[in-house]
């Protein structure tokens, strides 16, 4: 019977007196993180403590425990997101009156943290799946909300986002998809690559060419899973993230209603940037989620690991490594949080801090998890140990939602651009 | 009858911290640390909302003593389904000193002010594994107490407790009013919904003084010394059970 709620934490307060396993971290409850200058809880209101409290709670008995075998089955965990999103995880910044939680970017960014801290790769999905939703929610129509926000909103169906393409990634405004008008339909012919939850999800939001060249002729559609002419990839193997299936989506003479199209023609790339905008710190967050946990197991394994004759907690190198980290970990968190409830007030520099706290948060994130590997010794190379994973799932944030490079040419436009 | 449900939840020290004493040895170390609810609370809590759910009550009534950090402990409840909070302010010494007496006193005269029905607590807290406040609480109220409560069902007047005891499991049918308390098996508590931790922010939390309910909340415990458990001290393997014997022997333990 899998350990839930407080029966799983109290048979695990037994195991507690056996602290020797707290080696074995991927079932370790220490994740939390108990009162240090890395909490994530401080400068939140309480309410915020309260939503915090459910995530990490959610993330330790329904998604820690799992993490390695997801990873290693490459298991999709739709019984555990479907939890999720009765909790509220599943349209957290999505409207009530469609069933979302109607939650702020800064509640958000601070449970997927939270939630980051049982599974890295679900968390992003879920986040995926969330980013979705809020785009029928902020740019559908009312009969478009009603028909798909619900159902997104608990999970009873699954959201997938397809901007890239194999030949437009970074410059996504090339995307050759094309979406004709034939009558009452769009007739959609091209293919999507890497997206997260193809072949499995329910719903599409598509970006595609319905007018020329360029930005302003993309538009988003909304494309169902049956609908004849769509089709998938073979499933990729890759290196993390390995919870959510990643196929190209196909589109052979797909016709998808009228009544599917999100907004007006030549909408779509706005739509696009705009909804990147939260999908960059839903990814960061994810990131400062993975760290906040690599920072606890590889303070718990120096407390525990002897080397010449002492723990390596009194080595002053590492001493100061764990410091660094902690720093790295703080100034991150601050980033996103900051560009969250620029972007929750609509602030003229919003747009920028989300690309800084992105490029910011992955890049130090990463390096704090690399580091809590190599802290572990031959240890942190072995998959029963959680860090390795994490380390593998949160690289692919320095490239995904916008490159990190393709952050640094946003910042670097608005420093340059004469106003 | 009243229809009304109190639930006691007790604010402690998180069970993944790990405890430090004093240094002056009077006690553990509060400061900093994470507090939670008492995992027993959220076991009774989560027994009385499934009574409401169930339409066999109507109202539950969560009730913490303590500082004004009590609160928290109060919305929690509230964000897993209770109606309304009462927040009885014990601070400094008087804190210090409550004990399961005292919570007793406060629980019986909170029951007969609110008409309450059926009080609901935990166990035990894990911070000092009393186990009495349920006890005491039905004594002096002259209820009839079911406690270790592996299973409760409503049968109007009545209700009847399927206990945990050394020798098994004990079935007993009494009359309400009654105290229960809520052993590890009863339920397994819900996560608070983020839409009702939303909603509990707008449920009232009413807070009250033990002198305005006529109580004295003096200890008549005195607390001496707190120390560490003695470190564990490795053992001794041996071959065969006449060394054993003889081992036993030479420590004088046989």
């Amino acid at each position: 019977m899998a350990a839930v709620g407080p029966l799983g934490r109290i048979a695990r307060l037994g195991s507690s007196i056996c602290r020797n396993h707290r080696l074995l971290s991927n079932i370790s409850p220490q994740r939390r993180g108990i009162a240090s200058c890395v909490d994530p809880a401080h400068g939140l209101t309480d309410e915020q403590k309260e939503f915090q409290e459910v995530a990490f709670n959610f993330a330790a008995n329904e998604m820690a425990p799992h993490m390695a075998e997801w990873d290693l089955k490459e298991i999709f965990p739709v019984e555990t997101m479907r939890k999720a999103a009765r909790l509220g995880f599943g349209g957290i910044y999505v409207q009530p009156d469609v069933g979302g939680t109607g939650l702020s970017r800064l509640d958000t960014s601070v449970i997927f943290e939270a939630l980051s801290t049982g599974c890295v790769s679900t968390t992003a999905y879920i986040s995926i799946h969330n980013m979705c939703a809020w785009m029928i929610d902020t740019f559908g129509n009312t009969e478009q909300r009603e028909r798909f926000c619900p159902d997104l909103c608990s999970m009873e169906k699954l959201a997938s986002y397809c901007l890239t393409e194999p030949g437009s990634g970074s410059d996504a405004a090339s995307l050759l998809t094309t979406a004709q008008l034939k009558g009452d339909r769009y007739i959609l012919n091209g293919s999507k690559a890497f997206i997260s939850g193809g072949g499995d999800t329910d719903v599409y939001v598509v970006m595609c060419r319905t007018g020329a060249k360029g930005a302003k002729g993309i538009s988003c559609l909304v494309v169902e899973k049956g609908t004849p002419g769509l089709s998938f990839g073979k499933k990729e193997k890759k290196v993390g993230w390995n919870s959510q299936p990643t196929r190209a989506v196909i589109f052979e003479d797909c016709a998808v209603p009228v009544a599917n199209l999100l907004g007006a023609e030549g909408q779509g790339f706005n739509m696009a940037m705009r909804g990147l905008n939260g999908g960059r710190i839903n990814i960061a967050s994810c990131s400062l989620g993975a760290a906040h946990a690599c920072v606890q197991l590889a303070r718990d394994h120096l407390l525990v690991r002897k080397q010449f004759g002492e723990t390596l907690s009194n080595n002053q190198y590492l001493q100061f490594k764990l410091a660094e980290m902690a720093t790295k970990l703080v100034a991150s968190r601050l980033l996103v949080r900051e560009a969250a409830t620029a972007l929750q007030q609509n602030r003229p520099d919003a747009v920028s801090l989300c690309s800084m706290a992105k490029l910011f948060a992955t890049d130090e994130c990463f390096d704090i998890c690399n580091q809590a590997l190599q802290m572990h010794g031959g240890y942190g190379y072995l998959k029963d140990y959680a860090v390795q994973q994490f380390v593998r799932d949160i690289r692919v944030h320095q490239i995904l939602e916008g490159t990190n490079e393709v952050m640094r040419m946003i910042i670097s436009r608005n420093l340059l651009t004469e106003s | 009858m009243s229809g009304r449900v109190l639930v006691g939840v007790k604010r402690v020290i998180d069970y993944a911290v790990k405890i430090r004493v004093k240094p002056d040895n009077t006690g553990v170390v509060t400061d900093g640390v994470k507090h939670s609810m008492n995992p027993f609370c959220e076991i009774a809590v989560e027994e009385a909302v499934k009574l409401k759910e169930k339409k066999f009550i109507k109202e539950v009534v969560a009730v913490s003593c303590g500082p004004q950090q009590a609160q928290e402990t109060i919305r929690t409840a509230l964000a897993m389904g209770a109606d309304r909070g009462i927040h009885v302010e014990v601070t400094g010494k008087d804190y210090e000193a409550m004990g399961p007496l005292q919570v007793s006193k406060i629980m019986a005269a909170l029951a007969k002010k609110e008409d309450a029905q059926l009080i609901i607590l935990g166990k035990q807290a894990i911070d000092d594994d009393c186990n009495q406040t349920g006890q005491m609480t039905a004594a002096l109220l002259d209820w009839p107490q079911g406690t270790f409560a592996s299973e409760v069902s409503l049968e109007g007047d009545k209700v009847k407790v399927v206990r945990e005891i050394d020798g098994g499991l004990e079935t007993i049918r009494i009359n309400t009013p009654a105290v229960l308390t809520a052993d590890l098996r009863l339920n397994t508590p819900r996560y608070a919904t983020l839409p009702n931790i939303m909603k509990a922010k707008k449920k009232k939390i009413a807070k009250v003084n033990p002198a305005d309910l006529g109580l004295d909340m003096t200890s008549r415990l005195e607390v001496v010394r707190v120390d560490e458990p003695p470190q564990r001290l490795a053992g001794v393997k041996v071959e065969t059970v006449e060394d054993l014997v003889s081992k036993l022997r030479e420590q004088g333990t046989l």
